[in-house]
């Protein structure tokens, strides 16, 4: 797995790439919490995530509960595949923001 | 590299013996990645053993086990460790710890072999208790569930670290038919979106052929049959379609080796 962080608009964009497993989700889970404590809201982008285990998963729902909390947003972008399937599998479809691309994000 | 046509599973001529007992006679069986495959047969089949095998519970008299490319039958120390991690089991009475909490004994595979922090661990038990219907469950003790609850509970414990292979003992048997029917979808799903590749052993026909993607069907340590849900519908093989009609079976007697078993107690 690899990620990349860069700006849009007044996000921070967290680009995921490869695999999320059981070895790399800590990192991703530091990552994410550190933009949220920073005040930023975040696009996790998953259009390049091929997998994603359950502790990558519950990495994401600690995020996004850190973000409501503090009145940020988390919106997940162009997730498919199998990281889609495991989002539908736990119904987490339904609880996060999610778009199919960048460019749906508008402000 | 075309992963997902390569066998996780490969048995060669297997052959074992419980005493001077052959239970299983020069079997040949291999699973696809991400293939759901079921294992039929009647007591005494030798499904117990098979299964017993791929999990490196048990040794053979002869034949070679490969799981996820690892000898199986020769592996041992850390690499059996790491191959564990990998595969997942659900046994038929779901086998909790009595003296943890439902969650404590979902949780106990996170705590022992990663370094995940407890509050991930904690989500990833929720969502798991979740998946399986038992949100709210989880401070309740193991004595305090119902049978089809502990089943559901034990299949949350062997699918907590994401395994590649899950093993799964008799899922629906003792379920109410509801409950039965929700925990094949819930197979068919995890294959999907875990990719996993699942070894059901079940005596429920409409479940195996369900959530089949091949069923193997054992008599007397032999494999009788490896085909679609489709091949094994239209099987001429007396044996199996005695199996799809619950037909008991008739079998053959020998009348001097009967004798001389009830006589002598020797084959």
């Amino acid at each position: 797995m690899v990620y990349q962080q860069t700006a849009h608009l007044h996000y921070q964009l967290l680009k995921l790439t490869g695999e999320i497993d059981l070895h790399n989700s800590p990192q991703v889970r530091k990552q994410l919490l550190a933009i949220l404590n920073q005040g930023n809201s975040v696009l996790v982008d998953f259009s390049q995530l091929s997998y994603i285990d359950s502790s990558g998963i519950a990495t994401l729902v600690e995020a996004f509960n850190l973000a409501k909390t503090n009145a940020l947003k988390l919106i997940l972008v162009g997730a498919v595949g199998a990281p889609l399937q495991v989002l539908e599998l736990t119904n987490l479809n339904k609880v996060f923001p999610m778009v199919n691309v960048l460019d749906d994000i508008k402000e | 590299m075309t992963s997902e046509f390569q066998d996780i599973i490969e048995v060669s001529n297997l052959v074992t013996h419980y005493g001077q007992r052959q239970v299983l006679k020069n079997l040949n069986f291999s699973v696809k990645k991400g293939e759901i495959r079921v294992i039929m047969g009647g007591s005494g089949s030798g499904k117990s053993t098979l299964l017993n095998h791929l999990l490196a519970l048990l040794k053979p008299t002869s034949g070679s086990i490969f799981v996820d490319g690892l000898d199986v039958v020769n592996i041992k120390g850390k690499p059996l460790a790491n191959l564990r991690k990998k595969m997942g089991v659900a046994f038929q009475g779901g086998a909790l710890f009595s003296s943890m909490s439902v969650g404590e004994n979902i949780k106990l595979p996170l705590k022992r072999h990663t370094r995940l922090g407890e509050h991930t661990i904690d989500i990833m038990t929720r969502l798991k208790l979740e998946l399986m219907g038992l949100a709210g469950f989880e401070d309740l003790m193991p004595s305090e569930l119902s049978g089809g609850m502990l089943k559901r509970a034990g299949l949350a414990r062997a699918v907590i670290m994401d395994p590649k292979l899950l093993f799964f003992d008799e899922p629906s048997a003792g379920l109410d038919p509801v409950t039965a029917v929700e925990l094949d979808e819930l197979i068919l799903k995890l294959r999907d979106a875990m990719n996993m590749t699942i070894v059901v052993v079940t005596h429920e026909l409409e479940s195996a052929f369900k959530i089949a993607d091949k069923i193997t069907v054992l008599f007397d340590g032999e494999i009788a049959i490896t085909g679609t849900v489709d091949e094994i519908k239209q099987s001429k093989d007396q044996r199996i379609v005695d199996l799809i009609n619950r037909r008991p079976r008739n079998e053959q007697v020998d009348a001097e080796q009967y004798i001389k078993r009830l006589t002598t107690g020797k084959n």
